[in-house]
């Protein structure tokens, strides 16, 4: 194979790792802005819990991947179903700016809390053992292989549970109508905990194989990696689950081509400015609806 | 005597930012500091150290110089997340291009150490050029509202911060350090007045009515003939004007600024002050911004401790052993609990959408005496 093919195909492995990684976070924003219309703006720090779970386990409890992975997702899901319930539960009926001024302030207690516990990065031991095989020319290493095609399980098993099942048929449902859906019998505030449990596990999964991949953590590291993924879920379409997957893959893509062609401080500039370009011209994103606004 | 006559003799207020004005000048210039002051303090039986320790203190000064800038802040990021109800999350963003442009001026144009009093322009210059931006910012908002105009502000602060970042001649991530330290009490207490001022002035305006009709309802305000982009560019152009004042003081007052001085957690600082004050008040932002700053020096460990060191020791060893010594990040993990509790518990804050009367006009305020059922156009004019 001629060198820049090669080059092209690594790239794209790269941006195939990121873009996952993205999009498990993603699913967590698209989700809650899909059931409650709200931009959960702590998600991201919930991320970064998620890979302070998997220090936690892997150090302390010396425990292999797989229990490590499920610690994470279940810690994490855990945390965003408390945040749920103390923090955004109250405001449902206050005003939009209330409770995302309350997710911000739930993001940056998190940081700082998790920075009174921990307040050096931590190094992630090395959890599997690392492969690298070499496909004419291109490397591939087991860690990447994993992280791919985990996250896309994981995001097929969620596809199917909210399209399939009656759990995500009742979220479907609720994100359509909050009055006379719970009337039908549908226990509303279950399904919008089950909801953020969900997405907050994911990110606890993202945060893991983020913490497996790049291996130091540290408290901060949740802001701009959430944002990150918020901008994928907005370019899907913020509210819609297919979307905001291919956002994350776009996204990633981008990043690693810019990275991979100019210096790397470009990378977040190139990101934003795609935002905010996008917002402009396609503000529903790639798969969402236009929404009439009434006075 | 109570807070109604207090409040009804409005020509308390000039006085009041004269005398702080004397105060302002008198602090910077240590005119307090004679054996004159000190013999009449003496006599009428004030304990030296007092004075001492308030306002000659130069920390104590350094803490009113933050809660001037702070309120500036409060006060001009107010009038478009308040007054506006629009989301804006840039206001770091601004108060970033107002603090380098100024930065660069001082260290590279202006000769300020021949010419002190060059200072104000450099401040002046620093907020025009957020302004400037503030009008492209505003831009958006034509289209979009609500969580998409806060996501499209913060991808501008985001943008702000990565082009400081990869222009190397201006410092690049490393920032600049060595500012003159050009911020004086007097300069701070000017430019926040001013801010009060212009602020006030703007909300009480035909204009202001239209930032209001915005907050209530874009599309009807918009139906009623009040011309909201030209409504929307005046707001965001004061509110971000008034940011990059800010940022010009703030920054040679630290005397070093970075890209990451001016990141998401300072747009969320000032956030916490506006809404703990409560939206759509200027007497809120200035409460929100004292009390917030105060309160957060306060939490330092050695502050807090000194507060306390009048306790038992019974009482102040467990205190100290458990609580004061981890008040360095403490107060970090203290001050957003404090902002969740605030829009848990006390969404209006320390007075949303109240004012006190005097910054409200004559006018409204006897137009609301004939009226007494009026709640239109805002509820602000309520009088405390």
């Amino acid at each position: 194979m001629s060198e820049s093919i090669v080059y092209w195909l690594q790239q794209t492995l790269n941006a195939l790792q990121l873009g996952s990684i993205y999009a498990l976070i993603a699913l967590g924003y698209t989700m809650v802005y899909g059931i409650l219309i709200m931009i959960n703006f702590a998600h991201g720090d919930v991320f970064m819990v998620g890979a302070f779970f998997c220090f936690l386990a892997a150090v302390f409890l010396g425990l292999p991947f797989a229990p490590t992975l499920l610690l994470a997702m279940l810690g994490a899901a855990l945390l965003g179903v408390t945040i749920e319930r103390l923090a955004y539960k109250p405001l449902r009926h206050a005003p939009r700016v209330s409770a995302i001024i309350t997710a911000l302030g739930v993001g940056i207690f998190l940081e700082n809390f998790t920075l009174a516990l921990a307040p050096y990065p931590k190094n992630i031991p090395p959890l599997l053992e690392n492969i690298t095989w070499n496909l004419g020319g291109v490397s591939l290493s087991s860690l990447q292989v994993i992280i791919i095609l985990l996250s896309l399980g994981l995001m097929f098993l969620l596809d199917y549970v909210v399209h399939r099942t009656p759990v995500g048929m009742a979220m479907r449902a609720i994100s359509w109508d909050k009055t006379f859906v719970p009337l039908m019998g549908v226990p509303l505030d279950l399904i919008i905990s089950v909801t953020f449990a969900i997405g907050a596990g994911l990110a606890g999964a993202a945060g893991t194989m983020y913490a497996l991949a790049y291996p130091v953590i540290d408290p901060y590291m949740g802001i701009i990696v959430g944002w990150k993924a918020f901008i994928s879920a907005v370019v899907g379409g913020i509210g819609n689950i297919r979307g905001a997957m291919i956002g994350a893959f776009i996204l990633g893509g981008v990043e690693i081509m810019v990275t991979a062609f100019f210096p790397s401080t470009y990378r977040d500039f190139v990101a934003f400015t795609l935002l905010m370009l996008l917002i402009l011209a396609r503000p529903y994103g790639i798969l969402g609806k236009p929404r009439t606004q009434k006075v | 005597m109570g807070w109604e006559w207090l409040m009804a003799q409005r020509w308390l207020l000039p006085v009041l930012v004269a005398v702080g004005l004397v105060l302002a000048f008198a602090i910077e210039y240590n005119l307090f500091n004679n054996e004159y002051v000190r013999e009449v303090m003496m006599y009428v039986g004030i304990p030296e150290y007092t004075l001492e320790y308030t306002l000659f203190n130069k920390y104590v000064q350094l803490v009113m110089m933050y809660v001037g800038i702070n309120i500036i802040l409060t006060v001009s990021l107010n009038l478009v997340n308040g007054y506006m109800g629009e989301f804006s999350l840039a206001h770091a963003g601004f108060m970033a291009v107002g603090a380098y442009t100024a930065a660069l001026l001082t260290q590279k144009v202006l000769p300020v150490a021949v010419y002190p009093g060059l200072f104000p322009l450099a401040v002046l210059a620093g907020g025009l050029m957020a302004a400037l931006l503030g009008l492209i910012v505003a831009v958006p908002s034509f289209k979009v509202r609500g969580d998409y105009l806060a996501i499209i502000t913060l991808a501008f602060l985001m943008i702000v911060k990565s082009v400081i970042e990869n222009i190397d001649t201006i410092g690049g991530p490393r920032g600049i350090p060595g500012i003159k330290k050009l911020t004086t009490l007097p300069w701070v207490f000017f430019w926040t007045v001013v801010s009060i001022w212009v602020v006030r002035n703007f909300v009480y305006s035909k204009y202001g009515r239209g930032v209001l009709s915005i907050r209530e309802d874009e599309i009807a305000s918009d139906l009623m003939s009040v011309n909201t982009r030209r409504v929307k560019f005046l707001a965001f152009m004061v509110s971000s004007f008034f940011a990059g004042v800010a940022g010009g003081l703030f920054a040679h007052l630290l005397q070093f600024i970075s890209p990451r001085v001016f990141d998401i957690i300072k747009t969320t600082d000032v956030l916490i002050m506006v809404y703990l004050g409560g939206i759509a008040s200027i007497g809120g932002s200035i409460l929100g911004a004292t009390v917030y700053t105060v309160l957060y020096e306060i939490l330092r460990p050695s502050n807090f401790a000194d507060l306390v060191s009048w306790l038992p020791a019974v009482v102040l060893d467990p205190l100290n052993e458990y609580f004061i010594r981890h008040l360095g990040v403490g107060r970090m993990v203290i001050m957003p609990l404090l902002l969740v509790l605030v829009m848990l518990y006390w969404p209006r804050g320390i007075m949303g959408l109240r004012e006190f009367r005097w910054f409200i006009p004559k006018r409204d305020l006897e137009a609301h005496h004939r009226q007494p059922a009026h709640g239109g156009s805002h509820g602000a004019a309520h009088g405390h």
